[in-house]
């Protein structure tokens, strides 16, 4: 009796499923719960690793309750590589779906911060623009383009994502209230950092990111948040280390 | 077939650990370190940030060995071409001291599964393997060793020991071994063999690396023993005596200890590779 892959794949996610046949014990008796310590291994090494991935979300739901979720998430969406440090990339949409969870609104963009996290934690070192690039006068600053660190990340949310991630993860940090908040990831060193985006901000940062100059995305964030800090926005980036680079096209005289 | 002439630099005939991040400024600060560390190739395939950081600086002072934990090359399909692209960057990069793979699959139908699957040994899969393990030596452009693994069954259809298989696909493939002394003693137990009888028939000339390690206890249906391979406590006593019986018979080798899961702190980890080392220091060189 020869055991294929594809059964004992088939086995292994559906714990409802027959062991299959062919798997023997060490009298050459059927393996029976033998087989549960594959079947174990899958579900406890795949739940660990949302675990870790999803440290807030398992916060928010409780252990347990994580558990029970990752149960279901590893055998609809098993990782597609080896490479576990990105599992988990469809749990955002996957807890969108559920309806079950449907009274915790936030909880996918909260995921998806944790997600950017993680991108932003094992993203390509970059060097920052030195600290006086942008120390030049203010009509060049508005035809220049930014380059930006793949380790800078950007959220946009109609929850208080932000704060509902340092609600649970600083001793002392304020209780979330209602509203959209933006979020900025940048990694100044190897500790990627959240930081909350002044209202418009995120709106600018996709026109940089879109490869408008700092003028022209201002010009266009300005007329839909008339608030919009440009400074401000412009500040964090610049800590954060996320300009790689500041390239200046003259126009043509 | 690997030419040999391109064989890699090897590991010292002495202890090392699985490396942790948590343990970093404990292994570089220690007056006495480990002599190498082994780390999880899958672990070091994002394109930056602390993880490469942390390895850049050890490779620097620790001769290190990639151990892939991800490659499926038991699988019934293809070896997946991102996957061995990542490896071959890898190793490229770092030019480790060692690099080494598992008898196992873990990918199928392009789900990963996350853990060591096991095989029948049968000419099919023996074929195969042997395939897998040209390609893998071909493209990442030098040996590679692979691991015995922990068995909690068997398969009706095997028609091979697992000894004279892996001794097969070292012949066929070039490749050398990496014998798990802890692995051994667990499939034995479980499967009722006798893991003397086993090292006998193993052949030690290929190996090129040890790995000992901790495993848990439970039961089968009918009371049988179960040992569960988990990383994640002491080696034990019958372990270190198996070990003993090893180098007896094949002289020094490197020794690894694995622990991989509740990692303990730095000391625990560091008494476990000064026990390796004084299993090192009885036998003749």
């Amino acid at each position: 009796m020869s055991v294929s892959q594809t059964t004992f794949h088939t086995a292994l996610l559906d714990p409802t499923a027959d062991i299959p046949e062919g798997l023997l014990d060490a009298d050459a008796q059927p393996a029976g719960r033998r087989f549960s310590v594959y079947r174990n291994n899958v579900a406890v090494s795949l739940t660990e690793a949302m675990h870790q991935a999803f440290p807030v979300i398992t916060k928010l739901l409780g252990p347990q309750n994580m558990d029970g979720l990752s149960g279901i998430f590893l055998r609809k969406h098993p990782p597609s590589s080896p490479l576990m440090m990105f599992y988990g990339g469809d749990f955002p949409d996957f807890l969108a779906g559920m309806e079950q969870l449907s009274h915790l609104g936030y909880l996918p963009d909260v995921a998806r911060l944790e997600l950017a996290l993680r991108r932003s934690y094992h993203a390509a070192d970059t060097q920052a623009a030195p600290a006086d690039a942008l120390a030049i006068p203010p009509e060049d600053i508005m035809q220049a383009r930014l380059g930006l660190a793949p380790s800078m990340q950007m959220l946009q949310s109609d929850w208080p994502i932000y704060s509902i991630w340092r609600f649970n993860n600083e001793d002392g940090a304020p209780k979330p209230t209602a509203g959209a908040e933006d979020v900025l990831i940048t990694r100044p060193d190897y500790d990627p950092a959240p930081q909350l985006l002044p209202t418009g901000g995120a709106h600018w940062i996709a026109g940089l990111q879109a490869g408008q100059t700092i003028g022209s995305a201002f010009e266009k964030t300005a007329t839909e948040f008339p608030e919009f800090d440009l400074g401000a926005t412009l500040a964090l980036l610049l800590q954060g280390g996320a300009i790689t680079s500041v390239t200046i096209e003259r126009l043509a005289t | 077939m690997l030419d040999n002439t391109t064989r890699p630099n090897k590991l010292p005939a002495a202890p090392g650990v699985g490396y942790k991040p948590q343990h970093f400024a404990q292994i570089l600060d220690n007056a006495h370190p480990v002599s190498w560390l082994e780390i999880h190739a899958e672990n070091y395939m994002g394109d930056g940030g602390r993880p490469l950081a942390q390895l850049r600086h050890l490779s620097e002072q620790f001769p290190i060995s990639v151990h892939g934990v991800g490659l499926s090359i038991g699988g019934e399909g293809p070896l997946d071409p991102d996957h061995l692209a990542r490896l071959k960057h890898l190793v490229g990069w770092l030019n480790p001291a060692s690099f080494s793979e598992h008898l196992a699959w873990s990918t199928h139908d392009s789900h990963f599964l996350n853990d060591l699957l096991p095989l029948p040994y049968t000419d099919t899969t023996l074929t195969r393997i042997c395939e897998h393990i040209d390609l893998v030596q071909e493209t990442v452009g030098r040996e590679m060793l692979l691991e015995n693994p922990s068995s909690y069954l068997a398969f009706e259809e095997s028609t091979w020991s697992e000894p004279d298989f892996l001794r097969e696909i070292a012949r066929r493939t070039g490749c050398g071994l990496l014998l798990d002394v802890n692995n051994v003693f667990v499939s034995a137990t479980n499967l009722d063999f006798s893991p003397r009888g086993y090292i006998d028939a193993y052949p030690l000339d290929e190996v090129g690396e040890i790995h000992l390690g901790g495993h848990d206890e439970d039961e089968d249906d009918h009371g049988h023993p179960l040992l569960i391979d988990s990383h994640g406590r002491e080696v034990v006593d019958p372990v270190w005596a198996l070990l003993d019986y090893v180098l007896d018979k094949a002289g020094p080798k490197p020794l690894l200890i694995e622990w991989d899961t509740d990692v303990p702190d730095w000391p625990i980890l560091r008494a476990e590779a000064d026990r390796a080392q004084a299993a090192l220091d009885r036998v003749p060189a």
